[in-house]
C-alpha cells in the first residue's frame, strides 16, 4: 500500500487539531469551569441551585416543547411532499427541487425578516388588508407569538424532511413493494407493513435533525418571538449580553452542550442504521408520470402548499424592501449608503456588506484549508482511530453557535489569548462552524477514490505529492468548491456566534439586520428588508453557481 | 372414439394461460408487439432474449405490475386485465430478490401466508416445509443482510412458493450469482418446480440456463416473439437468422436458391436435401458447428458435403477444438473432436459436413 507515513499524516492533522483545541475546546472547558467555579472557587451548589430554579426548568421545558411541536408539524406537512417527489415526475420538478435549497441556506435572520415582511404588523399582508378593508389595526396579529416562529421553523425544516425522506423513499427498491403486492398485500398493507418500516430510519433521522435545529433555534425566536419567549439559546444571549449574569449563562450553556451531544449521538446511531437499508441503482429512474386525476389533485395541492410556504415570504421580503409608504421606492437601499444622525450605526450600513464578504472570504479560506487537511488525514486513516477523529471533528456541529460565541467572549478577551479587538475573531468563529461542513463535503469523495488509482499513478512514475496533486485534487475539486461555497454561505448568514463576537464598528450583515429590526421607525424596518434582500441574493447566488456547474459538466459516477 | 375425443380435449383443458395480441408502450415507444402464446398446466416456459427485448416487461404484464395497451391475458379461462396484482395469486421472484430487509428469513417467507390469513400453526408448518424444500432449515431467524447470495436466492424462491401460487413468475432469478452456483441452482430450481408441478414463466438472457430449466423456450427480440418451441427443436431448427444468431450460431451464409434447387452462395453451389428446406423465403444457410468431421479420417462413401479451407484459428477448448477456417471469402467455425487433432494454423483442411447439421432459414 502506498500510504503516507503516520508521522506525516499526523503532521497534516496537527493544524486542524490545534485550531480545534484553541478555538473550540478551550472556550468550552472555560464554560464548564465557570459553571462549577463561578468566582474561581468550587461551588457546585450554586450550579445545582440554578438548575433547580423554576426559571431554568421553564426555559428548558419551553425549548423542548417548541422543538417537538415544530418537528411534528413539519413532519405532517412534509411527508406527503416527500411522497410525490419520490414517486412522480411533473412539470417544474427540477426547478422546485433547486428552490428547495433556498430556505435551508437562508440565514435565520433573513428568514425572520422575510416572515416579518409577509405577516408582521408592518408586513405586506397586513398593509394590504388595512388598505383594502379600511382597518385601523393590522388584522393579523401573529408577531411575538409562538405560532410565528413555529411557522418559520416549518419554513426552513420542511425542505430538510422533503430531501432526506424523499430521496430515501425514491431509493427504496420498487421491487420490494411489488414483491409485497405479488404476495397478496393490498396497497395500504404494503405501505403499512413494508414501506413505512423501511422508511422509519430516514424519518427518524430527519425528525431528529429538525428537532436539533429547532432546539438550538436562536435568530428566529429572538426576532419573531419577542421578549416573551426564550429558548435556551436566546436565554444564554440575554443572560450574558444584556444581564451580564455570566455564571447563569454558563450553566445554561452547559445544559445546551450536554443535550446537543446526546442528540447528535443518537442521530449518528440512527444514521448508521439508516445506511443498512437497501438501495436500488436507479434512485430517480423509478419516478412515473402523473396519470390519474386523483394523483393530479394530490400533486397540485402539495405544490401549491410548497410554493405558498417557500416563495411567499421571500417574495414579500423583496417587495417590502422596495415599497415605502408612498409606493415603490429605492429609498431603503440608498439609505444603506448614508450615515444618519439617529442611526444605530457608527458607519454607513452598507459597510456591513463589505465586512461580511471580507469575513466570509477569510472564513472560507481557513475552513477549506483546515477541511482539506483533516479530510486527507481521515481518508488515509483506517479503523477505530479514524472514526474517533471523525467524531472529534464533527463536535462543533453539535455545539450551538451561541454557546461558542459565549465561550469566546469569556476566554478570548484576556491573556493568554487576547483577541478582543482583533478582526480575526469573527472569521475564526465562522470557520469553526463551517469547517465540519467542509469535511463532510470533501471526505466522501476523497474516500470514493479507489486506492488502485493512486497505485496506478505511482507505478506510472508519480511521486506521492504528484499523486495527490494530479489524481486526488482534480477528482475532489468539485467537492472542494461545494465545501467552499458552503463555508462562505455559512459565514455570510452566521448570527449566533456573531451576535457575541462582532465589534460595534464592524457589524456583519445579519447583525446589522438584527439591529435594524430592533429599532422603531419605517426607515429602519425598510433598511432591514433591503439588507436582508441583499444577503438572500448573495447566499443564493453561490448555490445557483454550484447548480450551473453541475449542469454544465455532469460528473460521471465512475466509482459506483 | 371416446379416447380420441379425450385426447383432443386434454390439451385445451390443461391450457392455463393464454396471451393474445399483447402490445404495450414504454414512454411512447412501442415495446411489446403483438405477443401471443399459451401455456399448459405444469409447464415451465422460458422467455429468452437479449436485454431490451421486452422479456421482463412481458413478465411484469403477466404479474399485473405493468399495464398492457392492447390484447388480453386469459388465466384459467378468465380475463385478468383488471385484476390488481395482489388478487391474482401469482408468485414472483425478482431480479435482485426484493427481500424485505427489515424482516427475518422466516418473516419473509411467512408474509404471503399472513396476507391469506393463514392460521398460525398452519403457517409455521408451511414455512418450515418450504424452507426445508429449498434447503434453508436452521436459518429461519437470520436477517437478510446476513445471508449469502445463494441463500438469498433460496429465500426468494421459498417466499414466492409458500402461498402456493397458481403461476410462478421468475425474473432472471440467477442473474447476480457466479457461474458455478448458477449451474447448481438451475438444476435445483427445475427439480423443485417439477416436484410441485408449478406452472412457471422464467425470464433469462442465458441460453444454457433456459435450455436446462425450461420445457418450452420463447425467443424475444425487439419486443416481438420470434419462436416458441422445446429447447431441442429450437436448437435444431431455428426459424430465422435472428434466432440462430441469438443461439450463438456463427456460420450463417447468405445466398439464393436457383431453379435446380441448389443453394448458390460464396461457397459455390450446394445441392439441397429435402429436410434442409422448409417453407417460406429462405436466403440463409445455417451450418451448425458440431456437424463437421475431418475428411481424412473418413473412408466410407457418404452423401456428406465436403468443404475445404485454410485454418485461421485453432483453439483448444477441452472436449473440442474450435476451428476457424477461411473458405473462399467466408470465415466458418466448427467444433471438432480432439482426436485426431486437427492440423495447425495456416494449413489447408478438408471437412465433411453432416447434412442434418445444415438448415436453410430465412434471414
Amino acid at each position: 500500500m502506498n500510504r503516507p507515513s503516520p508521522l506525516f499524516r499526523y503532521l497534516l492533522f496537527s493544524l486542524p487539531l490545534a485550531f480545534l483545541l484553541l478555538f473550540y475546546f478551550y472556550p468550552l472547558i472555560k464554560i464548564v469551569l465557570l459553571s462549577f467555579l463561578p468566582e474561581g472557587v468550587w461551588a457546585p451548589d450554586r450550579l445545582s441551585k440554578l438548575i433547580s430554579s423554576p426559571t431554568y426548568a421553564r426555559i428548558l421545558w419551553f425549548t423542548c416543547w417548541q422543538a417537538a411541536l415544530s418537528t411534528i408539524i413539519t413532519l405532517v406537512l412534509a411527508l406527503p411532499g416527500a411522497y410525490i417527489f419520490a414517486h412522480y415526475r411533473f412539470f417544474g420538478k427540477n426547478l422546485l427541487q433547486a428552490l428547495m435549497t433556498v430556505p435551508f441556506v437562508l440565514p435565520t435572520v433573513v428568514t425572520a425578516a422575510a416572515f416579518r415582511a409577509l405577516l408582521g404588523p408592518n408586513g405586506l399582508l397586513n398593509n394590504w388588508m388595512m388598505a383594502g378593508f379600511d382597518l385601523s389595526h393590522p388584522p393579523i396579529r401573529i408577531d411575538q407569538t409562538v405560532s410565528f416562529f413555529l411557522l418559520a421553523h416549518v419554513f426552513y425544516n420542511y425542505t430538510l424532511i422533503l430531501r432526506i425522506v424523499g430521496s430515501f423513499w425514491a431509493g427504496l427498491d420498487p421491487d420490494i413493494r411489488a414483491a409485497a403486492r405479488m404476495l397478496g398485500a393490498s396497497p395500504w398493507q404494503t405501505f403499512r407493513r413494508i414501506t413505512l418500516p423501511l422508511l422509519m430510519p430516514a424519518i427518524g433521522s430527519a425528525a431528529l435533525l429538525v428537532f436539533i435545529f429547532c432546539f438550538t433555534s436562536f435568530g428566529v425566536v429572538l426576532i419573531l418571538g419577542g421578549p416573551g419567549y426564550a429558548t435556551l439559546e436566546v436565554e444564554i444571549y440575554r443572560q450574558s449580553v444584556q444581564l451580564f449574569n455570566l455564571p447563569m449563562a454558563a450553566a445554561l450553556s452547559l445544559i445546551q452542550i450536554a443535550v446537543n451531544f446526546l442528540l447528535m449521538w443518537v442521530h449518528a446511531r440512527l444514521g448508521k442504521k439508516a445506511k443498512v437499508a437497501f438501495y436500488s441503482d436507479s434512485a430517480t429512474g423509478t419516478a412515473i408520470k402523473v396519470t390519474t386525476s386523483k394523483q393530479k389533485v394530490l400533486i397540485g395541492v402539495n405544490l401549491l402548499f410548497m410554493v405558498l410556504l417557500l416563495l411567499t415570504p421571500l417574495l414579500a421580503l423583496l417587495i417590502r424592501s422596495v415599497t415605502g409608504e408612498d409606493g415603490l421606492t429605492l429609498a431603503y437601499y440608498s439609505a444603506l449608503f448614508t450615515t444618519q444622525a439617529r442611526s444605530v450605526f457608527f458607519v454607513e450600513p452598507i459597510s456591513a456588506v463589505t465586512n461580511s464578504v471580507g469575513f466570509g472570504l477569510a472564513a472560507m479560506t481557513l475552513a477549506v484549508i483546515l477541511g482539506l487537511l483533516a479530510s486527507t488525514f481521515l481518508a488515509s486513516a483506517r479503523g477505530r482511530g479514524s472514526s474517533l477523529w471523525d467524531a472529534v471533528i464533527m463536535l462543533p456541529l453539535a455545539t450551538s453557535a451561541v454557546t461558542l460565541g459565549f465561550g469566546y467572549i469569556i476566554t478570548l478577551n484576556r491573556p493568554p489569548l487576547n483577541l478582543r479587538d482583533s478582526l480575526a475573531l469573527v472569521p475564526i468563529a465562522h470557520a469553526l462552524v463551517a469547517f465540519p461542513f467542509v469535511v463532510r463535503c470533501i471526505l466522501p469523495s476523497l474516500r470514493q477514490i479507489p486506492q488502485s488509482l493512486r497505485e496506478a499513478a505511482a507505478l506510472l512514475g508519480a511521486s506521492p505529492y504528484q499523486v495527490w496533486r494530479r489524481v486526488d485534487i482534480p477528482i475532489i475539486s468539485r467537492a472542494i468548491l461545494v465545501g467552499a461555497v458552503f463555508a462562505f454561505s455559512i459565514s455570510m448568514g452566521e448570527f449566533g456566534a456573531s451576535a457575541f463576537v462582532t465589534r460595534p464598528h464592524t457589524p456583519t450583515m445579519p447583525v446589522a439586520i438584527f439591529r435594524f429590526l430592533g429599532q422603531p421607525g419605517d426607515l429602519n424596518y425598510g433598511q432591514a428588508m433591503a439588507m436582508s434582500s441583499i444577503l438572500m441574493l448573495v447566499t443564493c447566488s453561490g448555490f445557483w453557481l454550484i447548480g450551473r456547474l453541475d449542469s454544465s459538466k455532469k460528473s460521471p459516477d465512475t466509482f459506483k | 372414439m371416446k379416447e380420441v375425443i379425450e385426447k383432443q380435449m386434454m390439451p385445451d383443458s390443461r391450457k392455463i394461460l393464454t396471451v393474445e395480441n399483447l402490445s404495450n408502450r414504454y414512454e411512447g415507444q412501442p415495446l411489446l408487439q403483438d405477443i401471443s402464446f399459451s401455456l399448459m398446466q405444469g409447464e415451465i416456459l422460458c422467455l429468452l432474449g437479449p436485454s431490451g427485448s421486452g422479456k421482463t416487461t412481458l413478465l411484469r404484464l403477466l404479474a399485473g405490475l405493468e399495464k398492457e395497451e392492447t390484447g388480453s391475458i386469459i388465466f384459467c379461462g378468465r380475463e385478468i386485465k383488471d385484476v390488481p396484482p395482489h388478487k391474482r395469486n401469482f408468485g414472483m421472484m425478482f431480479q435482485e430478490y426484493a427481500l424485505f430487509p427489515h424482516k427475518t428469513v422466516q418473516q419473509n417467507v411467512a408474509f404471503g401466508l399472513e396476507m391469506q390469513h393463514c392460521p398460525s400453526h398452519e403457517l409455521s408448518r408451511r414455512v418450515e416445509t418450504v424452507l426445508k424444500m429449498v434447503g434453508l432449515s436452521g436459518l429461519e431467524h437470520r436477517k437478510i443482510d446476513e445471508l449469502s447470495g445463494g441463500e438469498r436466492q433460496r429465500v426468494a424462491l421459498a417466499r414466492s412458493l409458500a402461498p402456493e401460487p397458481q403461476l410462478l413468475l421468475l425474473d432472471e432469478p440467477l442473474g447476480s450469482l457466479d457461474r458455478a452456483l448458477r449451474d447448481r441452482l438451475t438444476g435445483e430450481i427445475r427439480t423443485i418446480l417439477k416436484s410441485l408441478a408449478v406452472t412457471a414463466v422464467f425470464v433469462t438472457h442465458d441460453q444454457a440456463e433456459a435450455f436446462s430449466i425450461a420445457d418450452k423456450v420463447a425467443i424475444l427480440h425487439h419486443g416481438s416473439l420470434q419462436q416458441l418451441d422445446t429447447p431441442e427443436k429450437l436448437y435444431r431448427t431455428p426459424i430465422n437468422a435472428t434466432v440462430a444468431r441469438f443461439l450463438g450460431f456463427q456460420n450463417l451464409v447468405k445466398g439464393t436458391v436457383d431453379s435446380n434447387s441448389a443453394f448458390q452462395s460464396s461457397l459455390g453451389a450446394l445441392a439441397l436435401v429435402e429436410q434442409m428446406v422448409q417453407p417460406g423465403k429462405k436466403t440463409t444457410l445455417l451450418i451448425r458447428p458440431e456437424g463437421a468431421r475431418l475428411a481424412s479420417c473418413s473412408t466410407d462413401e457418404t452423401d456428406d458435403i465436403q468443404i475445404a479451407g485454410i485454418i485461421t484459428g485453432r483453439q483448444f477448448q477441452g472436449s473440442t477444438y474450435k476451428l476457424t477456417l477461411q473458405v473462399k471469402e467466408l470465415s466458418l467455425t466448427f467444433d471438432l473432436p480432439i482426436d485426431p487433432a486437427p492440423p495447425n494454423i495456416g494449413q489447408s483442411i478438408e471437412l465433411l459436413l453432416n447434412p442434418s447439421a445444415i438448415l436453410l432459414i430465412s434471414s
